[in-house]
């Protein structure tokens, strides 16, 4: 669908709203099937497990995990859950610990405004998306709960492209974000990460075939699983190239070969990026994905994260985001006027 | 459609001898109604199977109608990018436009550098989609056939379950499919304004009702139909047909074409902080 919104608010406004406080009433409208005993794994004609739906991805969840909550993977309960979100609100990081960031707070290329976007408004976001459950204290896994640290030459060239990006950010479209150019989004991955708005996805299975339509920014990734191999490496691609298989009733994928502009969580891919994705559907609505990113080039050791996504009724709408991409022109032609002044 | 007929009414001992001849100019007849009976395959669920890497090996992508060689509109790229002539995909060879809308085709025409939706990137629509010199993948689900395309990374998912309605129009535009034997059917509407049919210029308005009918007329093609509705722009339907090949490398694959970094030169470059130096002559 056509959205005739400013463009350069867009990326920005992403990272502003998942923080926003709205989140934390959303409603939790998937629980664990109390069915889950007589559920059986429905199959695709050909006999794999039938992940074909379209879900959300949309989560409460933080990406990274609050420090005050140390190694505490899980909340005990939903009191337990919201107490901490209480605890957080009041003490603002207060105790040595940042308050929750809600998911997908990673920036796709740095820099930020704090721009007022609220989606609920338009129906796109907060609390009018379904999400599924979940007690998780981040979605990086493990007792660190957050991403490693980048290599120290990783973080100097980060640093170093964000001051150029600083200074020369309006002298071109090619000096705008990827998101704002409507190249990417940011968090179609793999690993495919909640987005502000519209975070939906489409699973459709052929033979041979699994494909993965993101709304955000209708990025389709087809994935063999007739276990040929990778493309030829020269071959570099905004979302990498993917191969999956089945493990019993996992669906594996694993990427390489991103495009080097690519980020993940924050910094470059390199060469040397390998992302392997799990699907598992565990009930009637839910399938759980997890994810390892290993790349030695960039991280100073792998991560893995998780999440479960959830079946929505209704379809995914197409986002022409470039083909409605005025705020390009707009705030380019704004810098050149400001220039002249 | 007249002269297809004709020629597969004709029987007896006559055409013996020429029967070869006549299959072969059977197939390439633009209406899949006459093409050689042929079985498709099925999937598991007993649905013709149609998934596969497919591309049409055409000239529609320049001028869906019958045209000649002529130079193409950057003279500097000379034969490179030029136009190869092509014996048309209309029915017929004519498109009916009302008079003030065949004068726009010619003004989009004159005007393509400018006016051409390809060259910005845009998503290509239906159906010219189909026929640009990109390979299309049909990924063919259950309850949803998705065919994903290489140009901009445009996607359509086509529901086979009972209709649904539009809830705003789009580039790709909203698709309801069904089977009719073998035929994939599929009633395309809620399509705006913005996309062309080729690079010369024909066009149509957010009133676009497209029918496609996707046929498997041998192992490895399809035949493709389009029917063309548009009461604010032509005097009455038309279609269009061409057959589409499966790419049959044994690694096909769909790749990137995600050309919104070849389009910012030209829709953005005007508005550069520094100009860009010696890169063609844009602007």
């Amino acid at each position: 669908m056509r959205r005739y919104v400013l463009s350069s608010l867009i990326a920005l406004a992403v990272v502003s709203l998942v923080s926003a406080p709205v989140f934390a009433q959303a409603p939790v409208t998937a629980k664990p099937a109390p069915a889950a005993k007589t559920w059986t794994m429905p199959r695709t004609p050909d006999g794999k497990p039938d992940l074909q739906g379209v879900y959300s991805n949309a989560t409460t969840v933080p990406v990274a995990r609050p420090a005050y909550l140390g190694a505490k993977e899980f909340y005990t309960d939903e009191a337990d859950k919201a107490a901490s979100a209480a605890q957080a609100a009041a003490g603002r990081g207060g105790r040595g610990g940042a308050a929750p960031r809600a998911a997908a707070v990673v920036e796709p290329e740095g820099g930020g405004l704090a721009v007022h976007y609220d989606t609920s408004q338009f129906g796109l976001g907060g609390p009018t998306v379904k999400r599924a459950a979940s007690l998780r204290t981040s979605i990086i896994t493990g007792p660190e709960g957050r991403v490693p640290p980048m290599l120290p030459e990783v973080q100097k060239m980060v640093a170093e492209k964000r001051a150029y990006q600083q200074a020369h950010q309006w002298d071109s479209a090619q000096n705008r974000p990827l998101a704002e150019r409507c190249i990417t989004w940011g968090f179609e991955g793999p690993p495919m990460m909640p987005v502000g708005y519209n975070s939906t996805l489409e699973i459709v299975q052929g033979q041979g075939y699994v494909a993965i339509v993101q709304e955000m920014i209708h990025d389709t990734r087809i994935i063999p699983t007739d276990g040929r191999p990778h493309a030829p490496s020269e071959i570099k691609r905004w979302m990498g190239d993917s191969v999956g298989h089945w493990e019993g009733d996992t669906l594996v994928v694993e990427t390489v070969n991103y495009n080097p502009l690519v980020v993940i969580q924050g910094a470059p891919v390199s060469d040397a990026a390998k992302v392997t994705e799990r699907f598992t559907r565990i009930d009637p609505e839910t399938i759980t994905y997890q994810f390892t990113v290993d790349d030695p080039k960039t991280w100073t050791k792998p991560f893995s994260g998780e999440y479960n996504m959830v079946h929505i009724d209704g379809g995914l709408y197409e986002y022409a985001c470039h083909e409605g991409n005025y705020g390009m022109a707009n705030n380019l032609s704004g810098a050149r006027a400001t220039e002249k002044k | 459609m007249r002269i297809g007929l004709g020629k597969s009414r004709l029987g007896g001992w006559l055409l013996v001898a020429t029967a070869g001849a006549a299959l072969l100019s059977l197939a390439v007849l633009p209406t899949p109604a006459q093409a050689p009976a042929y079985k498709a395959p099925k999937t598991k669920d007993g649905k013709p199977n149609l998934n596969g890497i497919w591309q049409a090996n055409n000239e529609a992508n320049w001028d869906i109608r019958p045209h000649a060689a002529y130079q193409g509109p950057v003279y500097t790229l000379g034969a490179a990018y030029s136009t190869p002539a092509g014996l048309g995909v209309v029915e017929g060879g004519e498109i009916p436009y009302k008079p003030e809308a065949a004068a726009k085709q010619k003004q989009n025409f004159a005007d393509r550098l400018k006016l051409d939706p390809e060259i910005k990137c845009y998503m290509g629509g239906v159906p010219r989609s189909t026929y640009m010199p990109y390979p299309f993948q049909i990924v063919q689900g259950t309850g949803h056939i998705m065919i994903a395309y290489e140009y901009a990374g445009a996607v359509r998912d086509i529901n086979m379950g009972a209709p649904t309605k539009a809830p705003a129009d789009s580039w790709m535009g909203w698709s309801n499919g069904h089977w009719e034997g073998d035929s994939l059917v599929v009633d395309v509407t809620s399509l705006n304004d913005s996309t062309w049919f080729d690079r010369a210029g024909n066009w149509h308005s957010d009133a676009l009702h497209v029918i496609e009918r996707y046929t498997p007329i041998g192992p490895d093609a399809l035949q493709y139909e389009a029917t063309i509705d548009d009461p604010k722009v032509f005097t009455r339907q038309w279609k269009m047909s061409m057959p589409l090949y499966r790419r049959l490398e044994k690694n096909a694959q769909l790749l990137e074409y995600k050309c919104v970094e070849f389009a910012e030169e030209v829709l953005y470059g005007h508005l550069r902080k520094q100009p860009l130096q010696g890169k063609g002559d844009s602007k």
